[in-house]
């Protein structure tokens, strides 16, 4: 008698919470369907999708790197400041923004690691800047502008090592390469290099550093500017071997986007004026142009 | 009064051994209490299916989580690199083993003798349980190689693997604190009165009993290892999680995050089972034994 009860009440307990569940999702459905249906094509000021109106919030990570940002740092930010205007990323990022028609005090900096720009929810930038390769996976998640930078790979050594005096891509094959996180070198390195050492693959750009410091690899596999940036100030004694030959398709820095977002139509578009001004190559001029002189490994 | 606490009934008993296995035995409680357990598994189920799976987020999660392309196409990779983490636990543990021992014993010690010996192995357990292991990885890995001294190896596996026998000797060297100090003195006093040695009666009678009744905390450490030995990859080195990492990057979703979840879940559950079960025995013998053992 009392077991068939306590089963009894069990299974009404069950039908009850059941029952709640449904209806709570029911009201979830509705209100999602009325979430989203605002689509604007327009791309004056006030018509534009963003995560505080009148502001352009836009993330990178940090430490901001040179070239890529300028300026000295100031807090919060660390080695450069995005807010300066100076450095690729920065410039183009104001220059984006000047013609969407904000101003420079509009523009707010969101410190965004590398991480969380393609975590799933809802995003706290407009978009976020931060050398970020497109590639089609990635574009399944997030959206991407169109290139603002069409990148090469290149390899820093230290001076004096045996690697240092490889001239080909065949001849990094015995050496250990390393490579950043979340960039598309370790790709790179696993696809076109096909070492016979197990590359490494450093969560921060110290560790990467440090090891090639350490000469715990042989090798640094990062992007032609940072490769600069690397030998300049990072690694003393180290030095640029040479970048890789242009992948077919090529490889771009796009910039990220809420999957979904009507806001990277008009940044395609500014993108696309600033390239046919040639105001784009001006800015690489201005603060890649060391770039440009590395050897091509054949 | 005191023969009712003295007795135990067979209910109790059945109970408590339940209880030791993690509710999991329903035995003594009939069809009823299975048919409850059965219905109530399954309403709590549905409930958290039904929660999860009508949230407003699910679709990206199950896009970005739950793709079964994704998993299974990272697996391969992320069990190739998972070869590293067993390797790196099973030299790591025979290391620990001995280190701890070695410090367990020092600070067990007796006598103002030997008191900078017993205050270097609190300092030693203190400082390596208290240091977070990424930090120690991370300062060994790269700071021992930053010294290019002549003869000090450069592997950051290597220095990874120092940190983690390190850090993990503190613990584990506690655990055989315990085990020694449970061992009653007189056992010491009937040794030495037979004309051991100190030595010999630490050797031959008081870490033989230590050691088997610390084997299930031991082991408890053991799973710890295993799922510490993913810190490694902090230091750029391809393991599991570093190689979960690489292709999370790659793609923007998470699936390989539960391909190295599955791998690492499938070498801790045995272990934790047999812990419980090495528990359950060494219970079973002690109460046949009378309650010592």
């Amino acid at each position: 008698m009392k077991g068939t009860l306590a089963t009894r009440g069990l299974l009404t307990a069950a039908l009850v919470l059941l029952a709640v569940l449904a209806a709570g999702c029911g009201s979830t459905k509705e209100s999602g369907a009325t979430g989203g249906t605002t689509t604007t094509t327009s791309c004056s000021k006030g018509d534009l999708n963003l995560v505080s109106s009148g502001t352009l919030t836009i993330g990178t990570d940090n430490p901001a790197f040179p070239p890529w940002f300028g300026g000295t740092a100031k807090k919060p930010w660390q080695v450069s400041d995005p807010r300066s205007g100076q450095g690729y990323e920065s410039a183009v990022a104001y220059a984006v923004a000047k013609q969407l028609g904000f101003s420079k005090d509009e523009v707010t900096w969101k410190h965004v690691p590398f991480n969380t720009s393609f975590a799933p929810g809802t995003k706290d930038f407009d978009f976020d800047i931060n050398q970020i390769s497109f590639s089609p996976a990635r574009a399944r998640v997030v959206d991407f502008s169109d290139s603002y930078y069409d990148v090469n790979q290149a390899v820093v050594v230290n001076k004096g090592t045996p690697i240092a005096s490889a001239t080909s891509v065949s001849a990094l094959k015995p050496y250990e390469l390393g490579a950043q996180l979340g960039t598309t070198s370790y790709q790179f390195i696993k696809d076109e290099i096909k070492p016979s050492k197990q590359p490494s693959v450093f969560p921060s750009n110290a560790g990467a550093v440090q090891a090639l410091k350490n000469k715990q690899i042989d090798g640094l596999v990062v992007d032609l500017p940072t490769a600069f940036y690397v030998t300049a100030v990072q690694v003393p004694n180290s030095k640029v071997l040479g970048q890789f030959p242009t992948q077919p398709g090529g490889e771009h820095f796009g910039m990220v986007f809420q999957k979904g977002n009507s806001l990277v139509t008009c940044v395609n578009k500014a993108l696309s004026t600033l390239r046919s001004d040639g105001t784009l190559k001006q800015l690489q001029q201005q603060w890649l142009a060391k770039a440009t002189g590395a050897p091509t490994l054949k | 009064m005191a023969s009712e606490g003295d007795r135990r009934s067979d209910p109790e008993v059945a109970e408590r051994r339940s209880r030791l296995l993690g509710g999991l035995r329903l035995e003594g409680e009939g069809a009823r209490g299975v048919a409850i357990a059965l219905i109530s598994t399954a309403v709590f189920l549905v409930a958290i299916v039904v929660a999860v799976t009508q949230s407003a987020g699910w679709p990206e999660v199950r896009r970005t989580f739950f793709d079964w392309g994704d998993i299974s196409g990272s697996f391969p990779d992320i069990a190739r690199a998972f070869v590293l983490n067993v390797k790196i636990f099973l030299v790591c543990e025979v290391f620990i083993l001995v280190l701890a021992l070695v410090i367990a014993v020092l600070r067990s010690l007796q006598g103002p003798v030997f008191f900078p010996l017993r205050a270097l192995a609190i300092i030693y357990s203190d400082l390596a349980r208290g240091i977070p292991t990424i930090l120690v990885i991370a300062l060994l890995g790269f700071g021992a190689p930053a010294l290019q001294l002549t003869g000090v190896p450069r592997s950051r596996v290597f220095w990874a693997g120092v940190g983690l026998v390190l850090v993990y000797s503190g613990y584990v060297a506690e655990v055989y604190r315990a085990g020694i100090e449970s061992v009653h003195p007189s056992q010491e006093a009937a040794a030495r009165s037979l004309g051991l040695s100190r030595f010999q009666a630490l050797r031959r009678v008081i870490l033989p009993q230590a050691i088997r009744r610390v084997i299930p905390p031991l082991l408890n450490d053991f799973i710890g290892l295993q799922k510490d030995t993913a810190l490694v990859g902090t230091l750029g080195v391809i393991e599991a999680f570093n190689q979960s990492q690489i292709d999370t990057n790659a793609t923007f979703t998470y699936g390989s995050y539960l391909a190295a979840a599955a791998l690492f879940v499938a070498l801790t559950i045995p272990l934790a089972r047999l812990t419980d079960w090495l528990i359950a025995r060494d219970r079973k013998r002690r109460q046949a034994a009378g309650g010592f053992a």
